[in-house]
């Protein structure tokens, strides 16, 4: 489903080289877990991925479901099924949650040439997706993540993740600033969502949030690479040991 | 939702030039020769057929126009104005006043066909359509104006002005320029001398307008100013919503629209005022467009008035107009919501004043200022309070949004309390769309321009909220059309 080939990437403002030299493959229903210390270029990666502007890749590519990505704004991508699930979820004042979904998945809908859902289908949707979620309606009648919790904004993403339907779902480092509750809801959500057409990226810090979301292949990254690969015993490792082994043995 | 969608649309079939108003009519007229002197405020009196005291009134006026200055302290910048080169009376031809609509001459009627504007009674009541009572003002006279007759039932007064100064001169006589005086300010003076057209309402005691009252104003003429003259009283425990829209045609050279607007609320009545002004904005080098001069003035004469201002400007190249409320009643209300968007070379300088005389006075103000591209867009605002005022209230609400980094939005308020018991509080914000909100909205598949319609609908939701239902939804589309090219 991805394929990052050789992937260097800068900051475009000041020329800082941030991703250098990365290759990773995510094959369709695979979750993979990006690990790595701060500042080895996580969230970066998911820029590029879903195609922020103030980056510049100066070589390798990125062939999402066997075409390159690169050239498309992150408008375009989003419609082709890629999402990112942010690890700070920003307030659009008087815009109500549920009008801001309805604008999104019309757009998306209207770029991928299919009708436009009726106002009763799509209430019908986002009661029944709010509901598994344990999403309150009263609370998608509030501006988009104005006043929101920690908790009630990561919600707000997985919900938008689950009615939008994305092939290609990257998370933010989603489990910062959630207690343990909150935790276990959007995990919920996620595993809920996993299926043999789609991939996630899973971008953590830390191994806990990979006791709910099982992966299926763990990669650290570090100073823009990925320096080692394994299944779900290596996040285990990385809790135990830290990332200073790993990166020792890389050297 | 759909609203947005549409919008959307729209903003993607228009080109780079998004003024969609900006046809010609060619349509044979009757004009006053050019610039401005006594001879010519005849000849407008004597078209208008009005009677010697209004005739004496304008000459008034005109006099002591001729001894005063232009304002100089907004902060607007423009060329130096030609008085004497503009026409100050314009009239599609054959027409002095009102007719049926079967008089109209069609190409009129086609004009505002294509605004969007119902004036066809009859398929109006046969339809779905909200009842809206129209008076339709092209270039200097009213042409027509609708549901006259259902109007008169009720004993609501709905004509133009031309008209209630022969029909009704001791309504007229008694209550213009009690507002806004002949002396208030050079073009309040100016539209005393030349006034050509305009509404009057009046809903007699203790009556709810049955239905929204319009006017929709055109400028079509070339150098032709229009100096509208709207009159509106509601009599003791009176009701009465009203809405203008406005638009001219493409012009390089500017135009003058110099209105004056007097509402006079009293004893528990209430008047609801919106306006939608769409004048032409000039084009993208700043060439032409109206200059908007207007003076708007409301009297809550009667205790337990309230006077309401919405007004949504998204037109003209350059905005000074200061709604006003004079809250002489005891425990009167006033009321100013606002939405300016600037794009473009546009300059806006406006707000309100809300003056305080009576016991236990309030008065709101919330105002949005959007600017673009290269526009400036400033509130200035007064609020004040007379000895006597005891117990007065204000609570304003200034929030500026930017759009790119070539604009520039400003806050003037004056407060000015002679009383102690006055309670007046002001905030201001002044805020840009972020990089991260554009972002955010684009990674769920929202395109730029779209995404910016969303948020401005947004930051502006409290004041479409005051707004008449059906334009509301018009009105979203207007702003996202005014902002188009505003990125990128």
């Amino acid at each position: 489903m991805l394929e990052i080939k050789n992937l260097h990437a800068r900051i475009a403002d000041d020329g800082t080289e941030i991703i250098r030299g990365l290759d990773l493959t995510v094959k369709a229903g695979e979750v993979a877990a990006i690990m790595g210390p701060n500042g080895s270029g996580k969230s970066t990666l998911s820029y590029i991925l879903s195609g922020r502007d103030g980056y510049e890749v100066t070589e390798g590519d990125v062939v999402y479901n066997g075409e390159s990505i690169l050239g498309l704004d992150a408008a375009e991508r989003a419609a082709r099924g890629v999402f990112l699930a942010f690890q700070y979820p920003v307030e659009i004042p008087g815009v109500a949650t549920l009008q801001f979904l309805r604008v999104a998945l019309d757009e998306q809908r209207q770029a991928r040439g299919e009708e436009e859902m009726t106002t009763p289908a799509f209430m019908h949707f986002v009661k029944e997706t709010a509901a598994r979620l344990r999403i309150d309606m009263q609370m998608l009648k509030r501006p988009l993540n104005v006043g929101f919790s920690g908790g009630e904004k990561k919600r707000a993403e997985i919900l938008q993740m689950a009615l939008l339907e994305p092939k290609l779902c990257v998370l933010d480092e989603t489990d910062s600033g959630l207690d343990i509750d909150a935790l276990k809801i959007v995990a919920d959500g996620v595993n809920a969502l996993r299926s043999p057409d789609r991939a996630f990226i899973v971008i953590t810090h830390y191994q806990r949030l990979l006791e709910y979301i099982v992966p299926d292949t763990v990669h650290v990254l570090y100073k823009g690479r990925i320096i080692r690969s394994g299944d779900k015993s290596l996040a285990h490792e990385l809790e135990a040991n830290g990332y200073a082994e790993v990166i020792a043995d890389a050297a | 939702m759909p609203a947005i969608q549409e919008t959307v649309d729209r903003v993607r079939m228009i080109d780079i030039d998004q003024y969609r108003y900006g046809f010609e009519t060619t349509i044979p007229v009757d004009k006053a020769p050019k610039g401005l002197s006594e001879d010519i405020i005849r000849f407008i009196s004597a078209r208008k057929r009005e009677p010697s005291w209004t005739l004496e009134w304008r000459l008034d006026a005109y006099r002591r126009w001729l001894t005063m200055e232009e304002p100089s302290w907004a902060r607007v910048d423009y060329p130096e104005i030609d008085f004497n080169d503009i026409y100050y009376y314009a009239a599609p031809e054959g027409i002095s006043g009102p007719k049926s609509l079967a008089e109209v001459d069609p190409e009129i009627l086609r004009v505002y066909e294509k605004l969007g504007i119902p004036l066809h009674e009859q398929e109006i009541l046969a339809g779905v359509e909200t009842r809206i009572a129209v008076d339709a003002v092209f270039d200097s006279v009213s042409v027509v104006t609708t549901f006259k007759q259902e109007l008169r039932k009720a004993g609501v007064i709905f004509m133009s002005i031309s008209e209630a100064i022969r029909e009704h001169p001791e309504l007229v006589k008694k209550y213009l320029g009690s507002v806004v005086p002949t002396t208030d300010n050079f073009y309040a003076t100016l539209n005393s001398a030349v006034f050509s057209d305009g509404s009057f309402v009046y809903v007699p005691p203790g009556v709810r307008c049955p239905m929204e009252l319009s006017t929709y104003f055109r400028i079509n003429e070339r150098n032709t100013g229009q100096f509208e003259r709207t009159l509106i009283i509601a009599d003791k425990g009176a009701y009465v919503s009203y809405l203008e829209g406005c638009t001219a045609p493409h012009r390089d050279e500017n135009q003058l629209h110099a209105a004056v607007v007097e509402l006079v609320a009293m004893e528990d009545a209430e008047i609801k005022y919106s306006t939608v002004q769409n004048w032409y904005p000039g084009d993208k080098q700043g060439k032409g467009g109206v200059y908007n001069f207007v003076t708007k003035r409301g009297d809550c004469r009667g205790d337990r008035s309230k006077i309401s201002w919405t007004q949504v400007e998204t037109g003209s190249a350059i905005t000074w107009k200061y709604p006003s409320c004079i809250l002489r009643g005891n425990d009167s209300r006033g009321e100013f919501y606002s939405i300016a968007v600037s794009n473009g070379h546009q300059q806006i300088d406006s707000g309100t004043k809300m003056i305080h005389l009576g016991k236990n006075t309030s008065s709101r103000i919330v105002s949005k200022g959007i600017a673009a591209g290269f526009s400036d867009n400033t509130y200035r605002g007064k609020v004040s309070a007379h000895r006597r005022a005891t117990n007065a209230r204000n609570f304003t609400q200034c929030d500026s949004l930017l759009i790119g980094d070539k604009c520039g939005a400003h806050t003037v308020p004056y407060i000015e309390a002679k009383n102690s018991s006055a309670n007046f509080e002001h905030e201001a914000t002044t805020s840009k769309i972020s990089e991260d909100q554009l972002f955010y909205c684009l990674q769920r598949g929202i395109p730029e321009e779209a995404a910016i319609a969303l948020i401005v609908n947004g930051f502006v939701k409290e004041v479409l909220q005051e707004l008449p239902m059906e334009f509301a939804v018009e009105v979203q589309k207007l702003i996202s059309i005014s902002l188009e090219g505003s990125v990128g």
